[in-house]
C-alpha cells in the first residue's frame, strides 16, 4: 500500500464571526465598511463565519448570494454559514460556504434579547478551542509605516518605537518601550484584560478587545507620555504610567 | 569586500540622484574604485547630473540581456580616477531588471570594484525593492517635510522586511539618514522639520545635512557633480557625508540659519 501525499489533520483556528441581526442591502456594506475601518489589519482578508442565526427578518427573504458578495466586497472571506434554517438550507448548499450547526442558540438569544442591539451588524471575534500558551513575541527594531506585527496567542514587546502608519496587534498585552505613532490593537480576539503599556503616547489609534480609541479621543495631558491602556467596563481609560 | 550602498526615498524629487552622483564621486576621490549604477530605468538621471549623457552607447539593460558586455557598458568618468557610471535604459519598461540579471551584473561588478552605490527610482514598488534589495547599506534621502519623512519611514520598513539580508536573515542592513534641502530660515520660521523632528521621528543615524542651495542646480546643469565645488557649502556637506560613510568623525555644519549682518538686523530685517 502507497503511503498517502496527504494527511488529514484536526486543527482549531480562529475565525471572525459576522453575526447578522438585520439585513437592509442597500445599508449593510456601509456600516461594514465602517466597522472594518477600525481595525483594517485584523479583518482585511480574514475568513469569517456568517451567523444568520438570530436575523430578525423572515429568512425566506434573505439574498444569500447578495450577501456574500457584499462581505467579499468589503474584503471579508466567508468560509461558512451558520444558524441557517430550513427556508435558506437551499439557498446555503448553492453558495458552496460550509453550513456550520447553531451555536448554544438559546442561551445567547436571551442575552440578546436583553439588550437590544443598535447596529445591524456586529462583528466579534470567537476563539473555537483554547490555544497552548505561547511565547511572548519581541520585537527589537522599529515597525515601520506600512508594516505590521501581530503576536499570536500571547504578548507583544516592542523595544523600539511604532511609527505612524505601522500597526502592532496581540491576543494579550502590548508593551512597547519606544514610541507609539502608529496603531496598537491588544486583545484582538477578545481578551477584555489586555492592556497597552508605552514609553511615549502618540498613536493613531489604540484599541482592547475591539473598543477604540483614535488620538483625538486621548487626552492632551498624556500626549507624548508614558501610559497605559485597559479597558474599563464598555470604555477605553488611559492613564499616565 | 566590496559594499554595495543604495541611495533611496521612497518620494521622489528629494536628491537619490544628486546625492548618488556626489556621494559616488567623493568615495573615488578617496581613492576608493566606485561605480554608480542607475536603477531608475526609463527616466535615466544619472547620466546627465554626471555629464557623460553623450557617451551612453549601452546600459544596464542591455548587459543583463547578453547584448553588451559589462566593458561595454561602464562609462570611464573624466574627471576622477576610479569612478564609473553604468547607466539605465532610456526605452526599456520597468520589468527589464529581472532579479537574476541584477544578481549577475552586481556579481560581477563586486569583481572590480569597493563601492557599488545604485541610484534608486523613486516609491516603494517593484523598481526600487530591486534597487534595494541587494543592499549591504542605505543611505535614506529625505527632505525635512512630513510626507518625505512618512515615505523615508515605508522604505526603512521594507529595508528591514524584503532585502535580501533579511530574507537571508543576515545582519540587517545598515542604515543612514541624509537630510538634503535643508533650509535653516525656512525651519526657523517653523515651515519645515528641524533636524532633531527628522531624527526624531525616524530614528537612524544621521549621515549628513546638505543645504538647499542654487548651486546644486547650477551643478547638475552643468553635469559635474556638486561634490567637486568645494566653495558650495552643498559641495562640503556631501564630503563630510562621505568622510562620515567612511567612519571619521565630523561635526555637521550648515544647521543654523546663517547670521545677518549689523546693518540687516538695523534696517529690521532680523527675526527678533
Ligand atoms: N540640496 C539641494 N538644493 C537645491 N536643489 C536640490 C538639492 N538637492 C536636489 N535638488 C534639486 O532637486 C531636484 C531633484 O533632485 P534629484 O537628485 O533628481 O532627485 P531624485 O533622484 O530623488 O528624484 C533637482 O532639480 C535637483 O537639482
Ligand atoms: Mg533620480
Amino acid at each position: 500500500m502507497s503511503t498517502p501525499d496527504f494527511q488529514l489533520k484536526g486543527s482549531t483556528v480562529t475565525v471572525v464571526v459576522l453575526e447578522l441581526h438585520r439585513y437592509t442591502p442597500e445599508l449593510f456594506p456601509a456600516q461594514l465598511e465602517e466597522r472594518i475601518q477600525q481595525a483594517p489589519a485584523l479583518f482585511q482578508g480574514s475568513p469569517v463565519v456568517v451567523d444568520v442565526e438570530q436575523l430578525l427578518i423572515p429568512e425566506g427573504q434573505l439574498d444569500v448570494p447578495g450577501l456574500l458578495d457584499q462581505c467579499r466586497g468589503a474584503g471579508l472571506r466567508p468560509i461558512a454559514l451558520r444558524g441557517v434554517g430550513e427556508s435558506l438550507a437551499e439557498a446555503a448548499a448553492d453558495s458552496g460556504l460550509a453550513i456550520l450547526p447553531a451555536a448554544a442558540s438559546r442561551q445567547r438569544r436571551n442575552i440578546r434579547e436583553e439588550a437590544e442591539p443598535a447596529r445591524d451588524v456586529e462583528i466579534r471575534t470567537e476563539q473555537r478551542a483554547a490555544p497552548a500558551a505561547r511565547p511572548t513575541r519581541t520585537i527589537t527594531r522599529p515597525v515601520r509605516s506600512g508594516q505590521q506585527v501581530y503576536a499570536e496567542g500571547g504578548d507583544l514587546i516592542v523595544l523600539a518605537q511604532v511609527s505612524e502608519g505601522a500597526e502592532v496587534l496581540a491576543d494579550g498585552n502590548i508593551h512597547i518601550y519606544g514610541a507609539l505613532r502608529g496603531r496598537a490593537l491588544a486583545g484582538v480576539h477578545g481578551d477584555a484584560a489586555a492592556r497597552i503599556f508605552c514609553q511615549h503616547m502618540d498613536a493613531e489609534l489604540i484599541s482592547v478587545a475591539g473598543h477604540f480609541l483614535l488620538s483625538d479621543g486621548i487626552a492632551d495631558t498624556l500626549h507624548r507620555k508614558p501610559a497605559q491602556v485597559a479597558l474599563e467596563g464598555d470604555a477605553l481609560s488611559v492613564e499616565p504610567l | 569586500m566590496a559594499k554595495i550602498i543604495v541611495v533611496t526615498s521612497g518620494k521622489g524629487g528629494v536628491g537619490k540622484t544628486t546625492s548618488s552622483a556626489a556621494i559616488g564621486t567623493g568615495l573615488a576621490q578617496r581613492g576608493h574604485a566606485t561605480v554608480i549604477v542607475d536603477f531608475d530605468v526609463g527616466l535615466r538621471n544619472l547620466d546627465l547630473i554626471m555629464g557623460c549623457e553623450r557617451r551612453v552607447v549601452y546600459d544596464f539593460v542591455n548587459v543583463i540581456n547578453g547584448e553588451a558586455t559589462l566593458n561595454q557598458a561602464l562609462i570611464k568618468d573624466k574627471r576622477t580616477e576610479q569612478l564609473y557610471i553604468l547607466p539605465a535604459s532610456q526605452t526599456r519598461d520597468k520589468d527589464a531588471l529581472t532579479e537574476e540579471g541584477v544578481a549577475a551584473v552586481l556579481e560581477e561588478l563586486k569583481g572590480r570594484f569597493d563601492y557599488i552605490v545604485c541610484d534608486s527610482p523613486a516609491g516603494i514598488e517593484k523598481g526600487a525593492q530591486m534597487a534595494l534589495y541587494f543592499a549591504d547599506e542605505a543611505i535614506v534621502v529625505t527632505n525635512p517635510e512630513v510626507s518625505s519623512v512618512r515615505d523615508s519611514d515605508r522604505i526603512l520598513g521594507i529595508l528591514q522586511s524584503k532585502s535580501l539580508r533579511a530574507k537571508e536573515g543576515e545582519e540587517p542592513v545598515r542604515e543612514h539618514l541624509l537630510l538634503t534641502r535643508y533650509s535653516p530660515a525656512r525651519v526657523a520660521a517653523g515651515e519645515m522639520l528641524s533636524v532633531a523632528d527628522v531624527e526624531d521621528i525616524l530614528a537612524i543615524p544621521l549621515l549628513g545635512v546638505i543645504p538647499e542651495s542654487q548651486d546644486v542646480l547650477k551643478a547638475s546643469n552643468q553635469g559635474e557633480p556638486v561634490i567637486l565645488n568645494d566653495e558650495a557649502q552643498a559641495g562640503q556637506a556631501y564630503s563630510d557625508a562621505v568622510d562620515r560613510l567612511l567612519g571619521e568623525n565630523r561635526p555637521h555644519r550648515f544647521l543654523e540659519e546663517q547670521r545677518q549682518g549689523f546693518f540687516q538686523r538695523l534696517l529690521g530685517g532680523g527675526r527678533g
